[in-house]
C-alpha cells in the first residue's frame, strides 16, 4: 500500500507556526515538521506530548549529587583523611562547606551530560547516522511541514496549504514493503 | 484605574497604628540605668541558670585578642566585633555594655523593618531601570506596577535616613570618639568613617535614588500623552546613568549602614550580597502585586507568561543570593582568620536557628517550589514561594543588624513585631495609593505591543 504525503515548504518560522495551527484546526494530520532551529511553541502547536527531559535532568542531577557525596566521603573521610588548613576531617558534615563546590559541579556535570545522551538516544541520533530530513534546505533557512494525505482530496489540500503561505508544495509517494 | 480596596486600606491603617504603639512602647521600656539592667539580668539568671556566660568566655579569650591589645587596638572595639565577652573587664563594665545593647534594641528593630521595605522599593526601581536600559520587550506592561511600588521609596528612604543619622553609637561604634582615640584601626579608617562624610554620603544616596524615581516617572507619564518617543529616549538615558550611580552607591551604602556596625570586620563580597537580597525581595513583591492586580481583573494585558518570567527571576535570584552567601561564608570559614570569623561565630552561636533556617527558606524552598516550569504560572504556587522568600530575607536583614548591634541580648518581641507591622502597613498604604493615581496601562510605550503579545 502506498502512503501519500505532502511536503509544504515555508520560509519563515512565524508563518510556519501559523500554518501548523491552521492545518491542525482544519483536521489534517501533520506527521512531521523539519526546521533549521528550534521554534518556540512549535511542539505545543503540533500537539506533541510535553517533553519529559526536565524530569530526567532532575534525576540525573540527584545522581550526580549522590556520586559527589559518596566520592568525597570515601576519599577525604574514610580512605585517607588529611589535615588541610586545620579543617575537621572526622565526619562528612563537619567538613561539608569544603565539599559543596564539588557537590554542585558534579550535579551540573551529570545533569548536563546525561541529558544530552538521553536526548540523542530518544531522537535516535548516533555517529554516522544518515540524515532523515527530506530536503537539505531545512538545515539552512527553510521550514518543511509534512502532511498525511490519507483519504483527503489532494487538490483541496494543496489549495489549503497554498493559502497558509507555503512557498513550495510537492506530493510524495512512499512505497512501503509488505 | 486601581483603588486600594477599603478593607485592605483599613487593614494597613490598623497595622500602622498598632506598629506605632509598639515601637513607642519599645523605646519607652528600654532600661535607663545600670540598676535596671542588674534587675533584668537577675531575672534571666533565674530562668536560664548560668552556663551561658561561662561557655562564651572560653571562646573569645584567645591569643589574637591578647596580641591585638598589645598592638594598641581597643579592647572595647574588639568586643563590639565579637560581642561574646560577658565578663572581660569587671562586672560594671559588662552591665554597661548590656545596658547599651538593650537601649539599642528598639533602634535595631525599627531599622531592620524600615530598611527591609525601603530596599524592596529600591530594588524594584533598579529592576525598572534595567528594563529601560535594556529596552526589554516583555515588561512594559508592568511599568505602572513597578512605578506604584517605587512610590514607597521617598518616604521609606527618608525614614531610613533619619534612623541611620540619629542612631549614632547605637549602631556605629566608630562614632564614639573615645573608642576611636584608643584604636589604631578606627583611626586609619576615620578618613572614610567620620560623621560629616557619613551624612553627606547618605544625602547623596537619597537624592540620587529619589531624583531618578521622580524624573523617570515623569517621563513615563509624559510618554503616555506624547506622539513621539522623546520621553522614552530621555528615560533610556537617565536609566543607564542611574544604574551606574546605583551600583556605586549601593556598595558604599552597604558598607556605611551595615558593615560599619562592626568596623573591624570587612568582606569584599558584602555589597553584592546585600544587592542580591534586595533584588530577589523586590522581584518577589512585584510578582505578588501583579498577582493581586490580576486577580482583580485590572491588567488584562498582563498574561501568565509575564508571571512565569517574574517567577523565573525569583528562582534565579534565590540561587544567586545563596551563591553569594555561600561564597562569603566558605572563604571566611576556610581561612579561619580571627578578625573575619567573628562575624559568623556570633551568628552561629547565638542565632543558630535563624541563621540556618534562613538558608532553607531562601534556597531550598524556592528551588523546590519553583523548579517546575508549569508551577511558575500558577498564582498560588508563586504566592507560597513569595512568602517563603520574603520571610527569609526579612530574617536575612535581621541577621545583618541584630548580631552586630544587640549581640546576644536579642529577642523577637514587641519592638520587632511592631516595627514589621508599622512598615508593612505603611508600604501597603503608600503603594496602594501610588498604583491608583493613573491608568495601569502604559500607553504609547514603543514596546507595549510586544509586551501584550509576549509568548514563548
Amino acid at each position: 500500500m502506498a502512503s501519500k504525503k505532502i511536503h509544504a515548504i515555508y520560509t519563515d518560522d512565524d508563518l510556519l507556526l501559523q500554518a501548523v495551527k491552521q492545518t491542525r484546526a482544519a483536521n489534517y494530520h501533520i506527521s512531521e515538521v523539519f526546521t533549521p532551529f528550534p521554534v518556540h511553541g512549535l511542539d505545543h502547536a503540533v500537539g506533541l506530548a510535553p517533553t519529559r527531559i526536565a524530569i530526567t535532568a532532575f534525576i540525573y542531577g540527584l545522581i550526580g549529587l549522590g556520586v559527589a557525596v559518596a566520592m568525597m566521603n570515601y576519599m577525604m573521610i574514610d580512605d585517607w583523611p588529611q589535615n588541610i588548613g586545620g579543617k575537621p576531617s572526622f565526619t562528612y558534615y563537619q567538613n561539608m562547606p569544603a565539599f559543596i563546590p564539588i557537590m554542585f559541579e558534579l550535579t551540573v556535570f551529570f545533569a548536563a551530560h546525561l541529558m544530552v545522551v538521553t536526548f540523542y538516544m530518544r531522537s535516535k541520533i548516533w555517529p554516522f547516522k544518515k540524515a532523515e530530513n527530506p530536503d537539505v534546505r531545512t538545515t539552512d533557512d527553510h521550514f518543511l511541514m509534512e502532511v498525511d494525505v490519507e483519504n483527503h482530496d489532494v487538490e483541496k489540500l494543496t489549495k489549503f496549504l497554498y493559502d497558509t503561505g507555503a512557498s513550495e508544495i510537492s506530493l510524495i509517494q512512499n512505497e512501503q514493503d509488505h | 484605574m486601581y483603588t486600594l480596596p477599603s478593607k485592605l486600606k483599613l487593614f494597613s491603617i490598623i497595622l500602622i497604628v498598632l506598629g506605632l504603639v509598639g515601637i513607642t512602647y519599645g523605646f519607652l521600656t528600654t532600661p535607663k540605668t545600670i540598676e535596671d539592667v542588674k534587675k533584668i539580668m537577675a531575672e534571666q539568671e533565674g530562668h536560664n541558670g548560668e552556663g551561658h556566660a561561662v561557655a562564651d568566655e572560653e571562646h573569645t579569650a584567645n591569643f589574637v585578642d591578647v596580641a591585638r591589645g598589645e598592638e594598641g587596638y581597643s579592647e572595647a572595639a574588639m568586643e563590639h566585633a565579637t560581642d561574646l565577652k560577658p565578663e572581660g573587664h569587671g562586672a560594671t563594665s559588662h552591665e554597661e555594655h548590656v545596658l547599651h545593647q538593650l537601649q539599642t534594641r528598639p533602634w535595631s528593630a525599627t531599622f531592620v523593618a524600615a530598611f527591609f521595605f525601603m530596599m524592596i522599593a529600591l530594588g524594584v526601581l533598579v529592576f525598572y531601570a534595567i528594563q529601560y536600559a535594556s529596552q526589554a520587550g516583555w515588561s512594559p506592561g508592568l511599568y505602572r506596577i513597578m512605578e506604584g511600588i517605587t512610590s514607597y521609596l521617598l518616604p521609606g528612604s527618608i525614614i531610613v535616613f533619619l534612623i541611620v543619622v540619629f542612631a549614632g553609637t547605637h549602631f556605629f561604634p566608630w562614632q564614639n570618639e573615645e573608642l576611636v582615640a584608643e584604636d589604631k584601626i578606627l583611626q586609619v579608617k576615620s578618613g572614610y568613617l567620620n560623621f560629616p562624610f557619613f551624612v553627606i554620603r547618605a544625602v547623596i544616596y537619597l537624592l540620587g535614588w529619589n531624583l531618578y524615581r521622580y524624573f523617570s516617572r515623569k517621563n513615563s507619564l509624559a510618554q503616555a500623552e506624547a506622539n513621539n518617543y522623546n520621553s522614552y529616549r530621555k528615560n533610556f538615558k537617565i536609566s543607564v546613568l542611574f544604574l551606574i550611580f546605583f551600583i556605586v552607591t549601593e556598595a558604599t551604602m552597604s558598607w556605611d549602614w551595615f558593615m560599619s556596625m562592626t568596623p573591624h570586620w570587612y568582606s569584599t563580597l558584602f555589597a553584592w550580597y546585600i544587592f542580591a537580597s534586595m533584588f530577589v525581595s523586590a522581584i518577589t513583591v512585584l510578582a505578588l502585586t501583579t498577582i493581586h492586580l490580576k486577580s482583580r481583573g485590572l491588567i488584562p494585558f498582563v498574561s501568565d507568561k509575564h508571571l512565569h518570567d517574574l517567577a523565573k527571576y525569583m528562582f534565579a535570584f534565590s540561587i544567586f543570593w545563596t551563591y553569594l552567601w555561600f561564597s562569603q561564608f566558605m572563604l571566611i570559614w576556610y581561612a579561619n582568620i580571627p578578625e573575619e570569623v567573628t562575624y559568623f561565630i556570633i551568628r552561629i552561636q547565638e542565632y543558630k536557628l535563624l541563621f540556618f533556617g534562613m538558608l532553607i527558606l531562601n534556597f531550598v524552598f524556592p528551588i523546590l517550589v519553583l523548579m517546575n516550569s508549569d508551577y511558575k504560572r500558577v498564582p498560588w504556587f508563586v504566592v507560597i514561594a513569595a512568602v517563603f522568600i520574603l520571610v527569609g530575607h526579612y530574617i536575612d536583614i535581621f541577621l545583618l543588624v541584630m548580631p552586630s548591634t544587640v549581640g546576644h541580648n536579642w529577642h523577637f518581641g514587641i519592638p520587632e513585631i511592631a516595627a514589621l507591622l508599622f512598615f508593612m502597613g505603611l508600604f501597603i498604604f503608600i503603594v496602594g495609593r501610588g498604583l491608583g493615581k493613573v491608568s495601569l496601562m502604559p500607553k504609547n510605550d514603543p514596546f507595549i505591543k510586544e509586551s501584550e503579545n509576549h509568548h514563548f
